[in-house]
Formats: structure tokens, sequence, C-alpha cells
């Protein structure tokens, strides 16, 4: 019984997913929409219960290596159930979907894959887990089947997805076919002592760098990432730019930090250049957005690439561990996760009223609806940085974590492009608070009761971690502490 | 001390920013009053804390507060005041409340005055803008420093795009926003290479001060540190956003931009740069004295050509924040405390200049002054507050100008008298175009079309003008209120310097 104590939130959400799809039959199809309720709701209930009883000490690996149970998973895995639960609530009132039960299992199915990535400590299950994750997204991006944007979509994300995956497994049956084992602790063990080739490791490096890369939407594997977030019905694209893109992350941090141990030189070169790109180009394609989904889909890009300025930012100069450098990704996921589902679930409660997703289309929504813009307020100046809100701590730590290293000029580059993404967030302001429309600034804007109760929650917790950050910094130090 | 004064003036902003969020749209007098009561609460508190450091004699940093954060990296929420900051958290007090005064409003489509348009969104974004002043001001954590500096520009950006003039404020905000966001980055890189070249995990300033960094560095990044804050301060040649800032904010943004925020920029600066850095700012003073003499020069010329009233006072700010930067760059005992009681002054006077454009503005609906004349009648209030203003501006004696001016200049001719030869050309040249607007704004014939249109003065209208003024009277016949107070922070930064 012991043994399954770690996968507690993976039974949890597997028992709710088969829930739900016993029930959907029982209940009229026009009286479905309550199943968003239940998916929050247990997905909340697993939360508080895997946060009695599941906690982590020690790390230990259990499931016969397949898994490993430590802090920094355990972190990820919460924040993963956090988002999802967010996400089914934004499922609830976008039409054709939230009526519809398997929308919510296969949520359900991508987040337990996730879940398997934060934790997998073997390549067969991690490439499982990524598969688990990744599949249900490409149905759920295409789900509008009449819907010709979706549509393409979900292909698009299924192709791209589809080849960076195999191109990652060839990456992993190479590192088998030299060393004959898939755990990825006994493979850093091999690589650190040298055993292996240093081209293979590179090599490897670069295959797997593509397969996260699409994940996480690095330059130049983000070519998915604009139109698959316009065309994707809304509450999933904030899912794949927030939760999936952490996911990401998380495999990242395990993989690279513990498994390729490279030497500080070409582990900085190869990151560093990945940063700037990422940040770079996704900010420069932001500035010239009509759209603001597809305006949010190349700040997310954007803001990949500060979290990889912490990535980074894991040696010192000479050579040893920089805790700060991971523990600064961690925080950034945190805030980022927060305030971009903040950002999406803003754009989705305007966007199925008012019916349209130019940035034009905002102007005088803070007379037609003052506490929406309110919302959008937070939610934008966090992604620029500024305080009390949690993008401004996550950026300085970022920031902080590349000055510790010595990388003076990777914030440079860093903080230049935070400049460029503030005009850009301040014209979407711009239009939410200055400009006036007086053909609908006086029509209604309902908003239900699963978006306020989501924005709400948001909101308030961008605040919270934009004052209150010991706590988030904390648990987020724990977690990197943990990861070796 | 039990009663936490400091982090109660610091956070009651924020928190009736809060409740005035809370309040429903339309009770539109109820939201103006309750803004009214937390900034007169603000200014008694603010007032109670200079009171308490000038009767007691205090030296140091006094009230201090500590409250750990994130300890893990050494940020830590700790306030306290000194001689120079205690003037300024005064200074924010009294703005803040002199502009709600003046931004009342009245709800008559015909009558514009104060704010009509959301009174209580632009209640709320001012005074979050305010608690991040004072948390400026009061912060001994470098940090934290940050934090409320970040907090002070951002709402700036809303209120002009918002609320401000609709010919330039899309450009001046995002102007402005840029410049400042820019010049605050550079200077955290600054704060972190601080903050690991000392190694002590904290970044709690008092300790930073005693870091000796090396020469070599403290050459680097003094100029980093000290310009990224002083683009707030309004130095030549990063100047260029603020007068368009003053002219496109509305009333009670423009006094605070120029009375406090400019003073953000150089306390920050004189804090940050040069205290935690001495041996840079020696090393580079030639730079910023160069700089600021520029800039005194300068902006009084500008000043001395523009028809538009706001401009007018926009460009006097830089000179007269010149001013400020020239008697920091002197390092030496008069020219800082020149420096510090000059940045009180000109706070004062620059908010009352503001306020009073703006009431001539709203009543006239035109700033230019060709199109201006013969207000002194309709307006006696305004009028006589802007001649006490400019009396002070020019630097006359009996008013506060001249207790800041004269120390700057003696200072400056300690270090190198050419730079005080020059910098004291703008002193006529300010007093040229404050008598020229004197005589055209109040005293010539009043333009026909003007005739019977203008309203007179509302009450809160003269006890902003009211206090604004004494302050600007009270020091200038009573210097020691303020001038020893000053003088014991200079004395710490001197000492600092490694002088007497």
């Amino acid at each position: 019984m012991n043994s399954l104590i770690p996968i507690l939130p993976e039974i949890f959400i597997l028992a709710l997913a088969i829930l739900i799809l016993i029930l959907e039959p029982f209940w009229k199809a026009e009286d479905r929409r309550p199943l968003g309720w239940l998916t929050a709701g247990g997905l909340l209930l697993t939360v508080v219960l895997s946060l009695l009883f599941a906690q982590p000490a020690a790390p230990i690996s259990v499931l016969g290596g397949m898994l490993r149970f430590d802090w920094l998973g355990f972190f990820f895995k919460m924040l993963f159930l956090v988002g999802a639960a967010v996400t089914s609530l934004f499922l609830m009132d976008v039409e054709k979907i939230n009526r519809r039960g398997e929308a919510y299992v296969l949520l359900l199915a991508s987040l337990l894959g996730m879940n398997l990535m934060a934790s997998s400590a073997n390549l067969v299950m991690l490439y499982l887990a990524i598969e688990t994750t990744s599949i249900p997204l490409y149905v759920l991006a295409g789900f509008l089947r009449s819907d010709d944007k979706s549509t393409e979509a979900g292909f698009k994300y299924l192709l791209f997805g589809a080849l960076t995956s195999t191109v990652m497994l060839y990456g992993f049956s190479l590192l088998y076919g030299f060393t004959g084992t898939t755990d990825i602790y006994a493979l850093a063990g091999m690589i650190q002592a040298n055993a292996l080739p240093l081209g293979l490791v590179l090599g490897v490096t670069f295959l797997v760098i593509v397969g996260i890369g699409f994940k996480v939407s690095i330059v130049p594997f983000h070519f998915w990432a604009p139109d698959v977030y316009e065309g994707a019905p809304t509450p999933v694209a904030g899912f794949l730019s927030t939760v999936s893109k952490a996911a990401g992350f998380s495999v990242l941090l395990r993989l690279f930090v513990v498994a390729f141990p490279l030497d500080a030189q070409a582990w900085s070169l190869i990151f560093a250049v990945l940063s700037v790109l990422t940040m770079t180009l996704g900010n420069l394609l932001a500035l010239a957005q009509k759209n603001i989904k597809r305006m949010l889909a190349y700040s997310s890009i954007a803001h990949a690439g500060y979290a990889l300025i912490g990535v980074t930012a894991i040696y010192m100069s000479d050579g040893s561990l920089s805790p700060l450098g991971v523990t600064s990704v961690v925080f950034y996921l945190i805030a980022y996760i927060i305030t971009n589902l903040l950002a999406f679930g803003a754009v989705m409660a305007f966007g199925r009223i008012a019916g349209s997703d130019e940035i034009s289309a905002y102007n005088g929504l803070s007379r037609r609806h003052p506490w929406l813009a309110l919302a959008m307020l937070v939610a934008f100046l966090s992604l620029a940085g500024m305080p009390p809100f949690g993008g401004f701590i996550a950026k300085i730590l970022v920031f902080a974590a590349a000055i510790k290293v010595g990388l003076v000029w990777l914030a440079v580059v860093g903080i230049l492009n935070s400049i460029i993404g503030l005009y850009y967030y301040l014209i979407v302001l711009k239009h939410v608070y200055l400009f006036r429309d007086e053909a609908t600034e006086n029509l209604s804007l309902p908003i239900t009761r699963p978006y306020a109760l989501a924005l709400f929650v948001l909101a308030i917790g961008v605040i919270l971690i934009g004052t209150l950050f010991a706590p988030w910094f904390n648990m987020a130090a724990v977690g990197a502490l943990n990861l070796f | 001390m039990n009663f936490p004064v400091l982090s109660v003036i610091v956070f009651t902003p924020m928190v009736a920013a809060a409740l005035l969020l809370l309040m429903p749209a339309e009770r539109r007098n109820e939201t103006r009053a309750l803004a009214l009561a937390a900034a007169t609460f603000a200014l008694i508190l603010s007032a109670w804390v200079y009171i308490q450091y000038l009767v007691n004699g205090m030296t140091g940093y006094q009230f201090v507060e500590e409250y750990a954060w994130l300890p893990a990296l050494g940020m830590n929420l700790i306030f306290g005041v000194d001689g120079i900051s205690a003037p300024l958290v005064l200074l924010t007090g009294i703005v803040m409340f002199t502009g709600v005064c003046i931004s009342w409003g009245i709800d008559d489509e015909h009558a514009p005055a104060g704010i009509q348009d959301r009174p209580r969104e632009f209640f709320a974004f001012l005074f979050i803008l305010a608690s991040g002043v004072f948390g400026v001001f009061a912060s001994l954590d470098l940090f934290m420093l940050f934090f409320f500096y970040e907090i002070a520009v951002f709402p700036m950006y809303l209120l002009i795009v918002i609320w401000g003039w609709v010919k330039t404020r899309e450009y001046a905000a995002m102007k402005l926003t840029l410049y400042l966001f820019i010049g605050s980055v550079v200077a955290l890189i600054g704060a972190l290479a601080m903050y690991y070249e000392a190694g002590f995990n904290s970044f709690d300033m008092r300790l930073l001060e005693t870091a000796n960094f090396s020469a070599a560095f403290q050459n680097a990044w003094f100029l980093p540190t000290f310009f990224g804050f002083a683009v707030l301060g309004g130095i030549w040649p990063f100047h260029n956003w603020s007068p368009d800032g003053h002219v496109a904010a509305p009333t009670a943004v423009s006094m605070f931009h120029a009375g406090v925020l400019m003073k953000l920029g150089a306390f920050a600066a004189l804090r940050v740069g040069v205290m935690l850095l001495p041996q840079g700012a020696q090393h580079w003073s030639w730079v910023v004295m160069t700089f600021g003499a520029i800039a005194v020069v300068y902006g009084a010329f500008i000043a001395f050509v523009q028809p538009d009233l706001k401009y007018i006072i926009g460009f006097s700010s830089v000179s007269h924040m010149g001013l400020v930067m020239l008697g920091i760059s002197t390092l030496n005992r008069n020219g800082l405390t020149g420096a510090g009681v000059q940045m009180f002054s000109h706070g004062v006077m620059t908010a009352l200049f503001f306020a009073v454009v703006g009431m001539i503005y709203d009543r006239a609906h035109t700033r230019q002054i060709p199109e201006l004349g013969g207000m002194m009648k309709p307006l006696p209030w305004a009028g006589v507050g802007f001649i006490i203003g400019g009396l002070v501006g020019m630097g006359m004696p009996g008013f506060s100008g001249f207790v800041a001016e004269f120390p700057i200049f003696m200072g400056v001719w300690g270090r190198q008298w050419l730079v005080a030869v020059i910098a004291a050309i703008s002193i006529i040249i300010t007093a040229a175009y404050i008598m020229i607007a004197i005589r055209k704004v109040f005293f010539a014939e009043m333009p026909a079309n003007l005739e019977g249109h203008i309203r007179p003065l509302t009450v809160l209208d003269k006890i902003a003008i009211g206090l604004l003024c004494s302050f600007m009277v009270g020091i200038g016949l009573f210097p020691f209120i303020m001038a020893p107070m000053v003088q014991t922070g200079v004395d710490h930064i001197l000492h600092l310097l490694g002088g007497a």
C-alpha cells in the first residue's frame, strides 16, 4: 500500500476520469455542464489530499525505478493540478465543449501524463508520459470540428508534435544502445564518470532539446504555437501555454540538470543562445500582433526564454552548481502559470461575449466591465514584470540567478527584452482603459460564475505571489535541492 | 517606538486604494471623501514623524521597523527615515493631500474641474503611486526600495493615458514609462551586482554601506546605478520624458510627478549611488556636475521660450532638479544639505505651480500665455500662490528656495567656481520667465472671451494653495526647521565618503 502513496494524485486523476465516463451517459446532454464543477472540485480535492497524505520525504525511487518521488516532482504536480482545475472551469462555458464529457476526460488524461512527466526517472517512462500528455492535447486543440481554424490547429500540433517526439525518441534509443540502461540517474552516473563519448552526449542533447523545445516552444521549435493558440479553443490554448509548458520545463530540469551534466561552458553556451533567441524573437514578433491570442502566444514564447535564463544560470563560473538557477526557474513557472491563466481567462470571458479576439475589440472594456478590466490589468502588468505582481519577483530572481553566476550580459539582454514586452502589454491596457467604443461600451458583459471564481482566485494568486513571496520561494528552493 | 508608524504611512494609501476600488462607481462623492480622509491621515502621520524627528533632535535612521520577508535571499522589509528622507516623507504627505484636494471635481459637464471621469479609479491608481513613493523614501532595504520604486512608476502610465491631456497623452505616457523602466532596470542590475559583490546575503542598505567595495567595482558600477535612478530625477540628457509627461498629465498627477516622483529619482540616486558606492561617486562626480550644470542652464533657457504654462514649469523643473544634482555632485556639506532642502522646496513649489496652472486651465481652457490675462481679479488665491511660488523659484531670500539654492552654490563654488558662475546664469533667466508669466497671466488685461467665465476657486483649492505656501514661507523664514535636520543626514553621507 505504501508504494502507492507516491502516485496518489495520479490514482485520483484516473478515478476522476473514469467517474466522468460513467456519469456522462446518465446525464442528459443539456445538463452536463456541471461536469466542469465535478472535474475542478475533484482536482482540488486531489491537491488537498495529496498535500495531507502524500508529501514526499527524502527522494526515493518507486515502482521499479520508473518514477522518482521527490519535492520537485510533487511541487510540479500540484501546480499542474491547480492549472488543470482552473482550465476545467474555463471549459464550462465554451460552446460545443462544455457539455461533452470527453473534453474533461481528455484534459484529465493529459494531466495524468504531465504528472508522470514531472516524476519519471526512466527514459521509457518519460517517453510514455510525454505521449500520454500530447495525444489528448492534439485532440483537444482540434476539438471544434466544425471550425476550420481549430481543425487546422489540431492537425498542425499533431504533425509538429509527432515529428519532434520521434527525434527525441531517436536520441533516447541512441542512449540505450550505448549504455544498456534507461534509468536517468544511472545514466547520469555514467556520463559524469566520462564513460560515454562526448560527441554522443552532445548529439543526444541536441536531439532531446528538439523534443522538449517543441513542448516549451523554444525558438526555433516555436512555429506551431501562434497558429495553434489562435485556432484551438481558448481554454485549451491557455492550458498549452501554461501547464503543458511547465511540464516541459520539469522534464528539461530533471533530464538535463541531472542526466546530462555537460561542462559549465558548453552548458551555458547552448542554453544562453536558445534563451536569447527565444525571448528576442518572441517579443519582437509579439509587437506586430493584432489578435490577442497570437500576441499571448508570442509572449509565452518570450517567457520560455526568460525561464531559460534561469536554466542557463545553474553553473557557477568555477563549475560548481548554483541552486538559485533551478529555484528561479521553478519560481518563474509558478508565477507565469498563474499569471498567464489569468490572462487567458480574461480573454476567454471577454471573447465569448464579444465574439472577437482582436485587440481593438477591447476598446472601452474598462467602462463596460471595470472588474474584468482590472483582472486584465493585473495579468498584463504581471506579465510585464511590474510589482506588486508575481511576474516582478519571478523576473528579478532569474536575472539575479544570471548575475550570480557572472552572466551579466544575459541579464541585460533579458532586461532589454522586458522593455519590449512592457511596450506591447501596455498597448493592450491602452485599448482596455483609454480607447472608447460608443457602440459596445454600454452593452452588458455577463461573466458566468465559473469564470468569476477562477479569475478572482487567480488575480489574488498573482498578487500573493508578488507580495508574500517567501513561502513560494522556499518551496521552489526545496524542490531545486531535491533534484540531485 | 512600538507603533509601526512608517509601515502605516506606506500602506495607508494602498489599503485606501483597495477600498476605493470596492466602492460602487456611482457613489462619486463618497469615493472622494474616502480619498480625502486617507490622504489626511497619511499627511498627519508623516507630519508627526517629521516633528518627532525634529523636536527630539534625532540623528541617523529612526523609526526603524524590520520584518522578515525572504530571509533565504536576505530580502527584508526594513523601514526607517533619516534627516534626508524624513522631509521627503512629509513632502509626499503634503502633495498627496493637496493633490486629492484639487482633484475633487464637480459633477457638472459644463464646468470641468478636478477629476470628473471615473474618480474611483483615478484615486485608486494615484494612491498606489503614493504608496510606492512613501515606500521608496522609507525603505532601508535595497530590494524593497526597487519594489516600491517600480510600484511608483507603472500607475503613472494609466493615470496619464486615461486622464491626461487628449493631444499628447498616449505618446507622453508611453515615453515616460519606457524611460523610467529602462532607468530602473539598469539600476537594478547595479544593485544585484552590489548584492553579490558584498557577499553579505543581505539587501540591507545599512549593511551594504559598510561593504567597502573595491575601487574598480565602484567605478564600474557607479554610473549605471546613479544614472539609472537619475533618469527619474530628470537629469540632462535623460530629461526628455519629463516635460512631455508633465504637460500630458492631469493636474494632480503633474503635482505628484514633478513634486515627488522626480525627488524619488534624485533620492534613490543619492542613497544607492552615492551612499553605497562613495568612491565611485568621487571618481565620477565631475560627470554628474557637468550634466547637472547643463540641466540648470539649458532647462532655464528652454523654459524661457515656451508659450505653454505647463511646459514652462516642466522645463523649470528640469532646471531646478539640475540644481539638486549639482548639489549632490559637490559631495560636500553645503552642497548636499542644499540639495536635500531643494528637494523639499522644489517639490512644494512645483506642486503649487501645477495646481495653479490646473485651476486656470479648468476655467480658461487654455494654457497658452498669450491667450491668458487678468487672472488676479477672479482668482486672487491662485495669483498670490503663483507669485510666492515664483519667488521661491527665483531663490528670493525669505523663501525656501533661498535656503536651498544658496548652500548649493556655496558648495559648487567650493568645488569648481566656474560651474557656479555658469549655473548662476539660470537664476537670472528663471527670474525673467517667471516674472513674464506672472505679468501676462495675472496682471495683463483679460481677453474678452474669458470675461465672466472664470469661476472662483473652491474651498479645497484654497486649502491646497494655503498649505503649500505656508511651507515655502515657513522654511524660508525659519530655516532651522529643516536645514539642521537634513544636515544630520548629510553628515552620515560625508562619513561614508571618508570625510569629516
